[in-house]
């Protein structure tokens, strides 16, 4: 335990350090997304990689909370943070009144009835246009302030974004060491096996999968707040494979890898600027050779990786098994 | 009330709906042999209206000749996915798969965009424009194509799956492949028949239904959940029921988007499509199997 907060504590301060190497700069904007895209990862991985069950329309919680926190604030005039965290409140309650039929669905069935239920909040979001302004989506959404700090540059937008990640971050750390968190991993491996055991697999799925909507909303929120416009094109299906290819390639199960994956997925794109349009062929192409060859993602795959390489040295050059299976 | 009009919504949705029957029926195919749902269903659907635009307009093939290379290219397409991304996977998770599958269907689609371009494309009409007066309402002669071909692939589908020695194979498969492998049949080579013909009949759906609807590389989502939809009504069978599931649902959308609202067409499918996950996971028709563990 002391060992991970050591981690923890290293990572934060990378973290908090970071804007000093950059200096500002387009770069930094682009920082904000990672921060953002890591809690959405994070929240998905709580409850792919460790409770084993998919959604394919975490996208649609991540954009009812930006846009509960955009109406409430932008239309309505109310306060940036109580919006924010009646947001968070509303979701959660929402994803948990949906957890219980639709946590019933296993496997493909679970993927098909997240992402239906995805499709229709993106359809919401696009015809509800007296409220969100449809397609052309809503402006005018105030930023976040503080004490008369107000959080209007992309350095500050840094520091307040990574302190909710951060915090989400020590968050699912601890919940994942806890026994909440052996319980989902017992989930994971066999739910008949858990519910043997004496876990209510069925209410801790439906409360996990709650707890990740949450978080959703919460990045949704500051998402809404720092950007200052949101569309539903943000929202719609492909961002919700996006953050299924983050925490695949990170790992599944893996918190840190969930930060490398979103890291990577948002910083790709910006260095191949030419191949913008064609990121769906990045994103499909890197989820199927991930899954074949590194079912682990980088964090499990590049030390194992790296392992073989070190065997096969001197030996005979003999092909090694590919695929291996993960836990 | 305007009876013409909703014997218009009607006969509408049923050519929609037949279109989302076939696509359903290879999800089903799949889902059978395999156990996997195939996510990029869909995107068969849009490569069938792809190719034969490509075969039409680069190639400038009669459209008799377009239509079956597009079936045909379509189909050898379906044999690469199941090659190169089902085959190598033995005994993954079937969250392993979805996400396979998933990206396999995301990597289509923009290989697709980086061939033919992002634009929205229209195919013409088999035979002419001309609408055709039924009742109080009007079909398109292309409709009468859609609701023709799909009587005649479906007719094709029932021949093959219980009068040939290759389909009945595929029958066993589905309902024991392990014990299908003990009595010698070949169930690898079952898997790649059932994507063969899968992806076949998405490429027809694709072609015919492309002179109303228009095509572009990013159709394929949106058709291949409705005909998920309908694989889901008709609790993942392969024939009459499947078939059923798409008519409700393409009569039901279309009735919902004339009566209620259109903007809210595609929602409707998935409400449905949540509502009877909830309730009736086994389809409208079927009766409730018990889970094996």
């Amino acid at each position: 335990m002391k060992k991970e907060l050591l981690k923890f504590g290293a990572f934060a301060l990378l973290i908090m350090l970071a804007p000093l190497a950059f200096k500002g700069g387009y770069l930094m904007t682009v920082l904000v997304f990672v921060g953002i895209n890591t809690m959405l990862s994070i929240a998905l991985n709580l409850l792919l990689g460790y409770a084993g069950q998919i959604s394919l329309g975490h996208a649609g919680f991540f954009g009812l909370g930006a846009y509960l926190s955009g109406v409430l604030t932008a239309t309505y005039g109310w306060n940036p943070w109580l919006s924010m965290a009646l947001a968070a409140v509303i979701v959660g309650i929402v994803a948990y009144l949906i957890g219980f039929p639709i946590l019933k669905l296993k496997g493909h069935y679970l993927a098909m009835a997240t992402l239906g239920l995805g499709i229709i909040i993106y359809i919401v979001f696009n015809e509800t246009v007296d409220l969100t302004g449809g397609p052309s989506g809503l402006s005018g959404i105030p930023n976040l302030s503080i004490n008369g700090i107000t959080f209007d540059s992309d350095l500050k937008n840094y520091y307040l974004v990574w302190i909710f990640a951060l915090l989400m971050v020590l968050f699912s750390l601890n919940l994942a060491n806890s026994r909440i968190g052996r319980a989902l991993r017992a989930v994971h491996d066999s739910e008949v096996a858990a519910r043997v055991v004496g876990v209510n697999a069925r209410l801790l799925k439906v409360q996990i999968f709650a707890v990740s909507a949450t978080f959703c909303a919460l990045a949704g929120s500051l998402y809404a707040h720092t950007m200052t416009f949101i569309s539903p094109a943000s929202f719609g299906f492909t961002f919700s494979v996006e953050l299924l290819t983050m925490v695949v390639i990170g790992g599944l199960g893996s918190i840190y890898g969930s930060f490398l994956g979103a890291a990577l997925l948002t910083l790709l794109p910006e260095f191949l600027r030419a191949a913008h349009d064609y990121d769906i062929i990045i994103y499909g192409g890197l989820l199927m050779v991930m899954v074949m060859y590194m079912p682990g993602g980088l964090v499990r795959g590049i030390p194992e990786l790296y392992r073989k390489l070190l065997k096969s040295k001197g030996k005979t050059a003999l092909k090694s098994e590919g695929g291996v299976e993960h836990a | 009330m305007q009876f013409d009009q909703l014997l218009q919504y009607a006969l509408s949705g049923l050519s929609t709906g037949a279109i989302y029957a076939l696509i359903g029926i290879g999800f089903s195919i799949i889902y059978n042999a395999t156990g996997i749902i195939n996510f990029a269903q869909g995107e068969f659907v849009m490569l069938g209206g792809m190719l034969t635009l490509f075969f039409l307009e680069l190639l400038k093939l009669p459209i008799w000749a377009a239509i079956p290379c597009a079936v045909a290219a379509a189909t050898v397409g379906g044999i690469l996915f199941e090659r190169l991304a089902i085959r190598p996977l033995r005994q993954a998770t079937p969250i392993n798969l979805v996400i396979i599958t998933i990206g396999g269907s995301i990597l289509i689609r923009g290989l697709a965009m980086l061939l033919w371009g992002k634009d929205t494309h229209a195919i013409p009409p088999f035979s002419g424009d001309e609408p055709i007066a039924i009742g109080g309402a009007t079909v398109l002669p292309q409709h009468l194509w859609i609701l023709g071909i799909t009587v005649i692939i479906i007719a094709i589908n029932k021949f093959y799956f219980f009068h040939t020695i290759s389909g009945k194979a595929m029958r066993a498969c589905a309902y024991n492949r392990r014990a299908a492998g003990l009595v010698g049949i070949d169930v690898r080579r079952m898997v790649l028949f059932s994507f063969v013909i899968s992806s076949a009949m998405g490429a027809v759906a694709g072609i015919i239904v492309a002179p109303l609807t228009m095509v572009a590389y990013d159709v394929g989502g949106m058709l291949g959940l409705k005909g998920f939809c309908a694989a889901i009504i008709g609790g993942m069978s392969s024939g009459i029921s499947t078939v059923l599931g798409g008519l409700i649902l393409g009569v039901l959308e279309s009735l919902g988007a004339g009566l209620i609202s259109s903007g809210y067409k595609d929602a409707i499918a998935f409400i449905i499509l949540l509502l009877l996950l909830f309730l009736r996971p086994q389809g409208l028709f079927g009766k409730a199997e018990s889970e094996r563990v």
